[in-house]
């Protein structure tokens, strides 16, 4: 017999009976999901076969490890979570790389994978791969369902762990029998039941205190600011710490665009290929203020020499962070947002003119050995490409999605980022041939926006498939191929570590405007420097996709450089005047 | 230092490996590690045993606690525990030996659960120095066999485990932590 509370309920929410397959649809839809990335096969054909019933719109890719980074470039656009869709075998393994893309850099996907039927799991059945085992280690969280009625809670349970706390991937792999076979859907009774999951901690009171008089005493403190500050939302939080308190800000490189470059307490990019004088703030600063960043190996160079007279404040909100490249003295353990709610009625504002006009002084003749300030020798250089098209786009809504290499780290140098979210690009992996997808999905997330891809020669063509993509779908973004007929980032290493043995590292590539013009885009090709702004102009103009093949000096180095396990201060600087080039020997 | 923790998990397939895996891809070596039934059936428990330093032990519990199976991890390493290991070791005793074998095992307190003409079994609980004790003195009469559980451990006093409210739980309903200190 029903108790009265049954009957309501019932009433309230109006069960149906539906397949695992339309209640997978549904319930992404309830969360808020209007766009997937997939590809079929026959172990995911039910869920295909009930997205006609769907109002969420499917994208088809030409390569699974496409669909992840547009997931990815997706959520990234837009803090939103980002879907991709494989079949079983090797349409989730080759998820593998996009899924480890947004681990490292803490993007929210789901990447939802059909798999064999249960009966079969285990017996090496055609196309059955352990994807959860695969994806264990890369994931936030993974599951395998069996059963029609567990598909509702795993995909909201999925959505909110991928979305909540430190977010990630989240992969879901679902049986081709859970997906056809019938059940009740019940959306209330399917709330996320996860007792042990706790994204929300917040810092003990006595931390706040002893964070506050570190930063009170300090005379030389800098703010460390990193990706955590997008993904919570505290953009307008840190620039009012650093105002109030007088605090010049470093960036990592997925924290450009948190303080806009043009902000006066705005340093630039700290590490590797950070400015000199940023690097060289930290390593004589007396405090770091670590916002949403995790003292990263390309950031901190050496650990044993890392800005060695300072105290050092973590804030973060997973706490395996804690200690574990650098030793803090205060660590605050909670979302950024709400930690900077907590600090800033308390922020003082002492007289920090010394430290900061020091920190003028550190930049000496930076500005000489810039690129852009060389005389014009007729090469075409990288920066000269990336400074010119920020020029043209900075006044828009700009989104640039770059690839991994030499391009990437002038991207950074040279294009200045005003806005959050208008960079976008793999930091913690350094995943090659992630900037045409990822484009793709920033497009789809925010079609107002102006979409440029920069990429490389080399990983141009790891994923050049996606091309035919931007066609079927007819999405408009610019490809800007940094074309120097190298795998320029490791040739840079070998010119410093390997006695110029190029070993693997000269390309022979297609020609890229053709190649385009063979997609149905329009190809063009750049090799003079009087060009870059008349092209970008009319490619602005132009409806549709456009590819530039930019020609740029082939042995051109990413300056200023600290090698890999040296000091942060220990920096390669580019000669003054130009070093010679590929012509000139 | 060897660490000792007890960790709570939900009882779902999948869960060892996600334990284990963490430690492997941490580059942490657990040293020893059990997992049983609890007082609740949809809880089952650890008890961890892994070398590490300060830094070190506390980002293996923050790293447990990030999965999403884990319900709550106690490193009891510091505080007043009850530790036991069971093991049962099949000892060479033949005529001569039997009476001597028989009188160490009386003294470590041991029971003898299987006779057979040229061996004795015998089953020990205690803590692993006991364990230990026990072996070695029996090693010159010829050990067989040997098998060890690894250790289960419990903290001394009243208070149980404070779990999550109820495992049945939604997200919403779980007690959050009254903050954390992370300071050195
Ligand atoms: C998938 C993948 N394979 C290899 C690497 C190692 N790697 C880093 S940068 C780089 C060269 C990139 O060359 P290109 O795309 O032409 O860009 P450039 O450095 O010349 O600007 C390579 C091979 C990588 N990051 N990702
Ligand atoms: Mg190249």
């Amino acid at each position: 017999m029903k108790s009265e509370n049954d009957t309501k309920a019932e009433k309230k929410t109006e069960k149906k009976i539906m397949t695992g397959a339309g209640i997978l649809w549904e319930c992404l839809e309830r969360e808020g999901v209007k766009h997937v990335f997939g590809y079929p096969g026959g172990a995911i054909l039910p869920a295909y076969d009930a997205l006609k019933h769907s109002k969420i719109h499917h994208i088809l890719v030409r390569h699974e490890q496409g669909a992840t980074h547009m997931a990815d470039g997706y959520a990234r656009a837009t803090g939103q979570l980002g879907v991709a869709v494989a079949t079983s075998g090797p349409g989730a393994t080759n998820m593998v790389t996009g899924i480890a893309t947004a681990m490292l850099d803490s993007s929210p996907i789901l990447c939802i994978t059909g798999q064999v039927g249960s009966k079969l799991i285990g017996s090496d059945a055609f196309q059955e791969t352990d994807i959860t085992g695969i994806t264990l280690p890369i994931t936030k969280h993974n599951y395998l369902v069996t059963r029609a009625d567990e598909v509702a809670r795993t995909i909201r349970e999925a959505a909110y762990v991928a979305r909540s706390g430190r977010p990630g991937p989240v992969l879901v792999d679902i049986t081709k029998d859970a997906q056809q076979s019938t059940c009740e859907f019940d959306w209330e009774a399917a709330k996320p039941q996860m007792p042990g999951y706790r994204p929300d901690l917040s810092p003990a009171p006595e931390e706040y205190k002893k964070a506050l008089d570190l930063i009170h005493s300090a005379k030389r403190p800098v703010i460390l600011a990193g990706h955590g500050i997008l993904i919570s939302g505290a953009m307008r939080e840190v620039i009012t710490l650093a105002e109030r308190g007088g605090i010049p800000v470093a960036l990592t490189l997925l924290g450009l665009g948190v303080v806009p470059a043009s902000h006066p307490l705005n340093l630039g990019m700290m590490g590797m290929h950070g400015e000199a004088w940023v690097n060289h703030t930290i390593q004589e600063a007396d405090l770091l203020i670590a916002l949403g960043m995790r003292f990263d190996d390309r950031v901190t160079g050496n650990l044993k020499t890392y800005a060695p007279n300072a105290k050092k404040i973590h804030v973060e909100v997973d706490p395996a962070e804690v200690n574990k490249n650098v030793k803090v003295d205060v660590a605050l353990v909670g979302d950024l947002r709400e930690v900077l709610h907590e600090l800033l009625p308390k922020i003082e504002s002492p007289d920090r003119g010394e430290w900061l006009h020091h920190i003028d002084e550190l930049k000496g003749d930076a500005a000489v050995r810039d690129i852009q300030n060389l005389p014009d020798n007729g090469h075409l250089y990288a920066a000269h490409v990336i400074n010119d098209l920020w020029r043209e786009t900075r006044e828009s809504n700009t989104i640039v999605v770059t690839d991994v290499g030499q391009h990437q780290m002038w991207e950074a140098q040279y294009y200045k980022h005003e806005q959050p979210r208008s960079l976008i690009t793999s930091g913690g992996l350094g995943t090659m041939g992630f900037a045409l997808p990822a484009a793709i999905g920033a497009k789809v997330a925010r079609p107002d926006a102006e979409v440029w891809v920069i990429v490389g020669d080399g990983g141009f063509q790891m994923t050049l498939c996606e091309l035919a993509t931007i066609m079927q779908e007819k999405i408009k973004v610019n490809v800007a191929i940094i074309n120097n007929g190298y795998l320029g980032m490791v040739r840079q290493w070998q010119e410093f570590f390997y006695e110029r043995n190029y070993a693997a590292t000269p390309l022979l590539n297609p020609d890229f405007a053709k190649l385009a013009e063979a997609y149905g885009m329009r190809g063009i090709t750049v090799k003079e420097r009087s060009q870059v702004i008349p092209t970008v102009k009319s490619v602005r103009e132009h409806n549709g996709p456009v590819v530039i093949d930019f020609r740029v000096e082939q042995e051109d180095t990413v300056y200023p450089m600290v090698a890999a396990g040296a000091a942060l201060h220990d920096m390669i600087r580019r000669p003054t005047p130009l070093v010679e080039t590929a012509d000139d020997e | 230092m060897m660490n000792t923790y007890v960790v709570y998990v939900e009882n779902k397939p999948g869960v060892l490996t996600r334990v284990a895996s963490l430690f492997r891809r941490r580059a942490f070596n657990i040293d020893s590690l059990t997992v049983g039934r609890t007082e609740k059936p949809e809880v089952s428990r650890m008890t961890i045993t892994v070398d590490a330093d300060y830094d070190q032990a506390r980002r293996i519990e923050a790293n447990l606690y990030k999965l999403v199976n884990v319900l709550l991890v106690e490193n009891i390493t510091e505080s007043p525990a009850i530790i036991r290991d069971l093991a049962m070791i099949k000892v060479a005793a033949t005529h001569d030996a039997r009476s001597h074998v028989l009188e160490l095992a009386s003294v470590f307190r041991a029971r003898v659960v299987d006779v057979a003409p040229e061996s004795l079994t015998i089953e020990i609980t205690g803590t692993e120095d006991k364990i230990d004790g026990l072996l070695e003195v029996l090693r010159p009469y010829g050990v067989l066999e040997m098998v060890r559980t690894g250790i289960v451990a419990m903290r001394r006093g009243n208070k149980g485990a404070v779990l999550a409210p109820s495992l049945n739980s939604g997200v919403g309903e779980i007690a959050s932590d009254e903050g954390i200190s992370y300071s050195v």
